[in-house]
């Protein structure tokens, strides 16, 4: 499977939360790959493993409860899942970095933002003297597009979309080879949104860096991504590019979604959300964790879990329906 | 708009029960705690229908020839200074530790949580002469306080309730004050006043019931507070008076016997520790089952 | 930071004129003729009269606090009931051994409340943190009148390693004297502040701020220091500010039993022997001495706390939320 092109591929991988009320299977069997410089949107409702799968590859799972049960994560060539934790150190924010989704509690309140960015650049270039960190951190600051002078501020000081610049200027600091931004700009203003998520964009253009965007909004994908992986409770149900997900949906998930979106140039008289809600994670369905939503569901839906079915080169679906389709030609 | 909230809390206390249940550690705290509220309970029905008969042969009449004899098979906790039993002496203090703790933290939550209630839903000019005058007494230490009150008023047990009553009203005040604050400006406030009902009913029937949860908890923890404030003054001779038995002032005289016989300052420790043990992860399950957020 | 403190030194004007006029009122209420006790029962009607004219007792409660205070800002008390010595130098002579104590209460709450607070925090639902939360829910139940009595009873009496009655002489006198008296009233807070640091830990560890320190490949221990420990001590401090009212309520129990001459002790002989003017100079002594301890816990709070800060500094100019960008 393992692909020389590919910086990170992800296989097989296995996240549970153990609680009192019992086994969340918060991520399973999930494998993905990413190239260099691609941005590949993550995108699923609330609760659909999204934010474990963007930990679970820096192995900042909380833990307890989280148990990475198996798989594996290589990066670089390296499995990450077996790396030391110093070695895992050495990777995360220089190699792999992370936006979290709410830059309002995402800073530390009583660091200026100057030394938290000095504090990445620090950690993992030890033999830079002082003056010349902090030269480097302010570099940041001013690429975000903050005036270098307010690197002595704290972030109360700040206002949300220009905290986020900041937690960007964090993640960016190193020159990191992939980006993982979970969310970035759910929690900010609407206006405000775009101009971050622009900026964003082209940032990692000019620095090359690849970035798993996880969003549940598919306009953002459709603007911002190259590729997307569709999930629902804890699988990626869907991987495709841009057009085999947008024009070509298979998933009735998929296409559910892009159905609960309105459009301004087809003329559709109701929108059609998708009935009823994720199964419980603690106790998910054998077969196909849609079917009990699904309209097309069938007994052999109910019995197991279908793989993942290659429709072309760059679509691939886990469906029984369209499993049936490709075999019949 | 009554019915509602009526049956939200119904609900609201099943709930609590079904979480407190689990904690095991607050279950045997409330077990033990219900166990003292027996004790206390028989006793003083002992001495009601014996007259005291009972009080006065074994808890209070001296035996000078088997002073401080340590504990046997007669006598389990062994005898005091005075060669009286000290098992039934802890026996019959149970009442003044567990219900003057309760009866002084039942006065400060009534006398608190009304100022707390009238300067929280009035705000303003109340807000600030009610608080401000909380302010001063809470910077002033509590044990500080109440020795004061009892020093100016003479020990007696009135008094002693007076000053610890007192010396923690500014807790509750501060307590219930917060959890108006914040119930005061929701929605069905506002549908009971539009209705027309008065700042009385208001604060009565629908502020006071749905600021109880900290209260409870916060009184939980403060009878054990009580507690230890009433065995201190005892201690230093304020509070209880000799030969009344009550915890902390066997402690005291035991201290001029320290060198003889070490069970007569280990027991009554021993048996305030565990009511306020007792008290406290009763207190904090109580706290953790009527707001799980709160919890680690 | 200059302005905070002043700001706060000015609102204490009034708390503090609060107190003295509660204790001062309270201790007006007590029963009994201040003049008889001073010239004892066989003094004459006319030589009592005189005395209550002397002691301004004829006058109204206010213009006697009014007096009163007057004299308190010249450094001047009263005289005791008992030995006519004044006030205030008795409450100045056993001040600083209150202080010693009390101080070194909190120093031992501090060094064993910290750390255990952290590392049970760290490693939350193992057995060391199992066991510290046992320890700390019997150190807050244990009354700490008892705890004193114990540690006499085994580590003078039984042991014979340490004074359990009085100040030693010399350094190293004072100090062994000391061991008992601050490890009984420290111990409480102790187990108080390891319930604090723990809970207040696991609050700041649960923060997305420490996620994204994790983020930049820090090593754990910095993590600890430079993000954790910095946050979660800002409710700490509060903490054991009002750890220390309690603290001085433990110091009269704490110097009674271990004969320690403190403005505790001072307290309790003066109310037993019904010395009002010696009762009301160590009770405002001591509510001023919380005041200042607050107003520091507070001055400690803003250095901790930037959000603090700024409000009062000149320099920054806040910005509303969504208009800058």
């Amino acid at each position: 499977m393992q692909n020389p092109d590919d910086i990170l591929s992800i296989e097989d991988l296995t996240i549970h939360y153990e609680t009192d009320e019992g086994s969340v299977h918060a991520l399973n069997e999930v494998s993905l790959a990413m190239k260099r410089g691609e941005t590949l949107g993550l995108v699923g409702e609330t609760g659909a493993g999204k934010t474990t799968l963007a930990r679970g590859i820096l192995r900042l799972v909380p833990s307890p409860p989280g148990v990475i049960k198996q798989g594996s994560v290589f990066f670089e060539g390296q499995d990450l899942l077996s790396l030391s934790e110093s070695k895992m150190r050495s990777i995360r924010g220089s190699r792999i970095s992370m936006i979290f989704q709410d830059p309002m509690t995402s800073l530390n309140p009583v660091m200026t933002v100057g030394e938290q960015i000095q504090e990445v650049v620090e950690a993992h270039n030890r033999d830079l003297r002082q003056d010349e960190i902090i030269r480097q951190a302010n570099a940041m600051l001013e690429m975000v597009g903050i005036p270098a002078e307010r690197s002595h501020e704290y972030p109360h000081q700040f206002s949300g979309g220009m905290k986020q610049r900041v937690i960007i200027a964090i993640a960016l600091a190193c020159n990191p080879v992939l980006l993982i931004a979970d969310e970035p700009t759910t929690a900010l203003d609407v206006t405000i949104q775009a101009q971050v998520l622009d900026m964003i964009t082209a940032l990692k253009k000019r620095l090359n860096t690849a970035m798993l965007l996880i969003t549940h909004d598919l306009g953002v994908v459709a603007q911002n991504c190259d590729r997307v992986a569709i999930m629902y409770a804890g699988q990626i149900i869907e991987l495709g590019n841009l057009d085999d997900i947008f024009k070509r949906p298979t998933h009735p998930y998929t296409r559910g979604l892009l159905g609960s979106i309105p459009s301004l140039t087809k003329d559709v008289k109701r929108l059609s959300p998708i009935k009823g809600l994720m199964p419980d994670p603690t106790d998910l369905p054998p077969g196909c964790k849609f079917a009990p939503r699904c309209r097309f569901v069938t007994e052999a839906c109910e019995r197991a879990m279908p793989e993942p079915t290659h429709l072309s080169e760059t679509h691939q679906v886990r469906c029984i329906l369209a499993e049936a389709e490709v075999r019949n030609g | 708009m009554k019915q509602p909230v009526v049956k939200k809390q119904r609900t609201l206390a099943a709930e609590t029960w079904r979480r407190f249940k689990k904690n095991k550690l607050a279950l045997t705290g409330m077990i033990v705690i219900l166990t003292l509220v027996v004790i206390a309970l028989s006793t003083m029905v002992i001495d009601f229908v014996t007259d005291k008969a009972i009080y006065n042969d074994y808890v209070i009449k001296q035996n000078l020839r088997m002073r401080l004899q340590g504990p046997s098979r007669e006598h389990i906790f062994g005898l005091d200074e005075f060669g009286r039993d000290i098992f039934m002496r802890m026996i019959w203090a149970v009442r003044y530790s567990l219900f003057m703790g309760t009866i002084a933290i039942a006065l400060s939550t009534i006398l608190g949580g009304l100022l707390g209630a009238v300067a929280g839903y009035y705000g303003k000019i109340s807000d600030n002469i009610i608080m401000r005058f909380m302010d001063v007494l809470l910077a002033i230490p509590s044990m500080l306080l109440a020795t004061a009150i009892v020093a100016a008023l003479g020990t007696s047990l009135t008094n002693v309730l007076i000053a610890i009553a007192i010396s923690y009203v500014p807790t509750y005040a501060r307590t219930v004050r917060a959890s108006v604050l914040t119930i005061k400006d929701q929605e069905f406030i506002e549908a009971a006043r539009a209705m027309g009902a008065s700042d009385v009913r208001i604060i009565f029937k629908y502020i006071l019931p749905n600021s109880m949860a900290p209260l409870i908890v916060q009184a939980t923890l403060g009878v054990a507070g009580a507690i230890l404030s009433i065995a201190g003054l005892s201690f230093l001779g304020l509070g209880i008076q000799p030969p009344t038995p009550e915890w902390g002032s066997m402690l005291s005289s035991a201290r001029a016997y320290i060198r003889e016989g070490w069970h007569i300052t280990v027991i009554p420790g021993l048996g305030i520790m565990i009511t306020i043990l007792s008290l406290n992860v009763m207190g904090d399950g109580l706290r953790d089952a009527l707001d799980p957020r709160l919890k680690n | 930071m200059g302005k905070y403190i002043i700001r706060r030194l000015i609102m204490m004007i009034p708390v503090l004129l609060g107190v003295t006029f509660i204790v001062f009122f309270i201790m007006s209420l007590t029963p009994g003729d201040p003049a008889a006790i001073i010239l004892g029962d066989q003094a004459s009607a006319e030589a009592l009269e005189m005395k209550r004219i002397e002691l301004g007792l004829d006058k109204p409660l206010l213009v006697r606090y009014a007096t009163y205070m007057g004299n308190l800002f010249q450094g001047d008390l009263g005289l005791s009931y008992r030995n006519q010595i004044p006030v205030a130098s008795q409450v100045w002579d056993k001040f600083p051994n209150t202080a010693i104590l009390a101080i070194s209460g909190i120093l031992v709450a501090l060094i064993i409340g910290i750390p255990i607070g952290i590392l049970s925090a760290k490693k939350q639902y193992t057995v060391m943190d199992n066991t510290s939360m046992v320890f700390s829910l019997v150190g807050v139940s244990m009354p700490n009148f008892w705890l004193g009595l114990l540690l006499s009873l085994l580590f003078a009496l039984k042991l014979g390693w340490l004074p359990s009655q009085g100040m030693g002489r010399g350094f190293i006198g004072l100090l062994r004297s000391l061991v008992l008296p601050a490890l009984t009233l420290g111990t409480g807070a102790a187990a108080t502040v390891v319930r604090m640091t723990r809970s207040s830990m696991l609050e700041v560890i649960r923060q997305d701020y420490i996620s994204t320190a994790r983020a930049k490949g820090i090593t754990e221990k910095q993590i600890t220091k430079k993000h954790m420990l910095k946050n979660a001590l800002i409710p700490i401090v509060t903490a054991v500010g009002l750890q220390f009212g309690l603290l001085l309520g433990g110091a009269m129990l704490t110097e009674t039993i271990f004969s320690w001459p403190g403005l505790g002790r001072l307290m309790v002989d003066s109310i037993t022997s019904k010395d009002i003017p010696m009762v009301l100079g160590s009770v405002i002594f001591m509510a001023v001495m919380f005041s200042f301890v607050n107003l520091l816990v507070d001055i400690l709070y803003a250095f901790l706390d930037p959000r603090i800060k700024s409000q009062y500094s000149k320099k920054v100019v806040r910005r509303r939320r969504g208009v800058v960008v």
